[in-house]
């Protein structure tokens, strides 16, 4: 089974706020694989194509992100969130 | 008797929040009720929720594009993909499954998440409530069959209240603003009187009705319904008149002086440099106030320290040499500010607000005084305290802006010192204003005249008491003969020095320099030039 996971420190000066969480649930959203968000390694995990779950975390600043990803783009999808979140949500390519 | 239906003029009263005259037509705006829906087949009813759902994200979006503000967008954005999330009204389409009300289904469904941002630690997950239930009453407004009005132009606007990113969105031109609540210092009270759109307070709305025609009198704090045709004719030429006093005072530019040739400093207050786009420094001699508490009000998350520095170092650009007064955060008393103020204060006006705010809260005034002292280094940048009482609360303020500064000297990061000067609206402040060793003072009439006058400014019924009287004048001519004596600036930053008849009875006390909304500028500059002299 393809699942792959990965971590990035984020460190967005308001956390995984509202603004970050629509750039990061609408990139997961662009992503066929099933995509999971958890503050540890162990989960718990919320679905992250859902605004509503990862507001619901309450990530703060210099949290580590963890997720984990099944389905044929699992490793895109973990790389362009990974960069997005190490990218402090900036806009880009 | 004549045939053609007869409507009786109409007039309601109300209070003053911005002035001048507007006419057009009536718009009233309808506020989200929980009114009983009929309740029908659980068919229906799940099909009722996802029609109302789909059409606010569509509302939402076509909103979007109009804004041009980018916390406005984010706001929006967040709010589209709530909406766009199934988990969210997940519960609400159980408890239909299990026969309840689509409408009862959608409140069950999404208080317990507005519960759960109330209660968040973080203040910045504490101010994302009111998304919440500004998007529960758009979904709510359209299962009830409430169109959401979109706010037309040009109009003569009835509402509830109305909040600043609707006012800053809708093309007002020659119309105006009624609402039941708010007061003479909301932001959008502000906003309007900045812009120059007439608007009044205190309305009962409930008997008017959309598509009459209508005069907003600003002045004098009324609505009239059907004007009759003199009435409008009169209306119509004051209309005429404050067309061309409105053109001929954004032509004036250059010092101005009173009719004996003595100088006066004219300056403006503002909320953020949106309303610095359509001005030329030329026109007046720089920002005399500039009102920080609503870049907390209105963006997402308490401002960083990188946000404000921008902020105010674009304004010093702006300015061009010319002083920018930049007061430090001023909330509380009518100015609450989610996640900052204190919700349960008593008598918030009596409360911890401004500095007394400020010095509880040092997490979030340090990073303002940090911004400031690196800002200082850019222009001609001034510094002011609000709500001071007593030299001690001055003193601690200059002590922790020096700690700013050497803080951010030691981190090798350009920072300067500005002149610090005080506002002076608490009589305890007015009347030994000897004993505060402030660079400069500006006095903020309003809160001097409702705690000189023991008179809420918000209430309708004393309005001929929230007025100057002798004592209040007399505080005035106090304050800047001790700033005269010992060679420091005084200025008046309240809505006192913005009204044209005040003007000669303020320059009477010695007052030499004003600050005003933008709107106002034109007649104040008038009534100094008409200016020759303390009668005898």
């Amino acid at each position: 089974m393809n699942r792959l996971k990965a971590s990035v420190l984020m460190r967005h000066e308001v956390g995984l706020h509202a603004r970050p969480s629509v750039k990061l649930t609408k990139l997961a959203k662009a992503f066929e694989s099933k995509i999971d968000l958890g503050l540890s390694p162990d989960g718990p995990w919320v679905d992250a194509k859902s605004i509503v779950k990862v507001m619901a975390t309450k990530a703060p600043k210099d949290s580590t992100i963890y997720f984990r990803a099944e389905g044929k783009d699992a490793k895109a999808a973990l790389d362009a969130l990974v960069m997005l979140v190490d990218g402090d949500f900036h806009d880009g390519p | 008797m004549d045939h053609r239906t007869f409507r009786a003029v109409h007039r309601v009263e109300g209070k003053s929040a911005a002035p001048g005259v507007a006419i057009g037509l009536l718009v009233r705006l309808v506020a989200a009720k929980a009114v009983a829906r009929r309740s029908r087949s659980k068919a229906d009813e799940q099909q009722a929720l996802v029609g109302a759902i789909e059409a606010s994200r569509l509302d939402l979006t076509v909103l979007a594009g109009k804004v041009n503000d980018e916390d406005a967008e984010a706001i929006l954005a967040f709010q589209i993909a709530l909406l766009e999330d199934e988990n969210l009204a997940a519960p609400a389409f159980a408890r239909i499954a299990g026969g309840e009300a689509a409408n009862r289904a959608w409140l069950a469904a999404i208080d317990p998440e507005i519960t759960t941002y109330d209660q968040a630690d973080d203040p910045y997950f504490r101010a994302r409530a009111s998304d919440l239930r500004d998007l529960r009453d758009r979904v709510l407004r359209r299962l009830t069959g409430e169109v959401d009005q979109v706010v037309p132009s040009g109009a003569i606007v009835a509402a509830e209240d109305m909040p600043p990113s609707v006012f800053l969105a809708t093309d007002w031109r020659e119309g105006g603003l009624v609402l039941r609540r708010g007061s003479p210092s909301s932001h959008v009270a502000i906003l309007a009187r900045s812009r120059g759109v007439p608007m009044i307070i205190g309305v009962d709305i409930d008997h008017l009705k959309s598509g009459v025609d209508a005069v907003l009198d600003g002045d004098a704090g009324a609505l009239i319904v059907d004007p009759d045709p003199a009435l409008r004719a009169d209306y119509d030429r004051r209309l005429a008149e404050q067309a061309a006093a409105r053109e001929a005072a954004s032509a004036f530019s250059g010092p101005v002086s009173t009719a004996s040739g003595e100088p006066v400093q004219l300056m403006i207050n503002v909320t953020g440099l949106a309303e610095l786009k359509a001005m030329d420094p030329s026109q007046v001699d720089g920002i005399g106030l500039m009102r920080t508490e609503f870049l907390f009000q209105e963006s997402e998350a308490l401002p960083t320290e990188e946000e404000q520095y921008q902020i105010y170092r674009q304004m010093a650009e702006w300015a061009a040499g010319k002083p920018v007064t930049i007061r430090t955060l001023d909330a509380g008393g009518d100015k609450p500010i989610a996640g900052l103020t204190e919700a349960g204060d008593l008598n918030p006006f009596l409360g911890v607000r401004g500095v007394r705010l400020s010095l509880k809260r040092l997490d979030v005034f340090r990073v303002q005084l940090r911004a400031l002292a690196r800002a200082a280094v850019t222009g001609n940048l001034k510094v002011m305290i609000p709500m001071v009482t007593v030299p001690e609360e001055f003193d601690r303020c200059r002590e922790l802006f020096r700690g700013a500064v050497g803080e951010l000297h030691d981190q090798g990061v350009e920072a300067a010192m500005p002149p610090i000067g005080m506002m002076v609206e608490v009589p305890a402040a007015a009347i030994a204003v000897e004993d505060f060793d402030a660079d400069f003072y500006s006095i903020g009439s309003n809160d001097l005249i409702q705690y000189v006058m023991a008179t809420s400014r918000d209430e309708p019924q004393l309005a001929d008491l929230a007025r100057p009287s002798r004592a209040v004048f007399h505080l005035i001519a106090h304050v800047v003969d001790y700033a005269k004596r010992c060679g420091r600036e005084a200025s008046l930053c309240g809505d006192l020095a913005g009204d044209p008849q005040q003007v000669a009875l303020l320059l009477d006390q010695g007052l030499r320099s004003f600050s005003v909304a933008p709107g106002a500028l034109g007649p104040v500059r008038a009534a100094i030039s008409r200016y020759s002299g303390k009668a005898p």
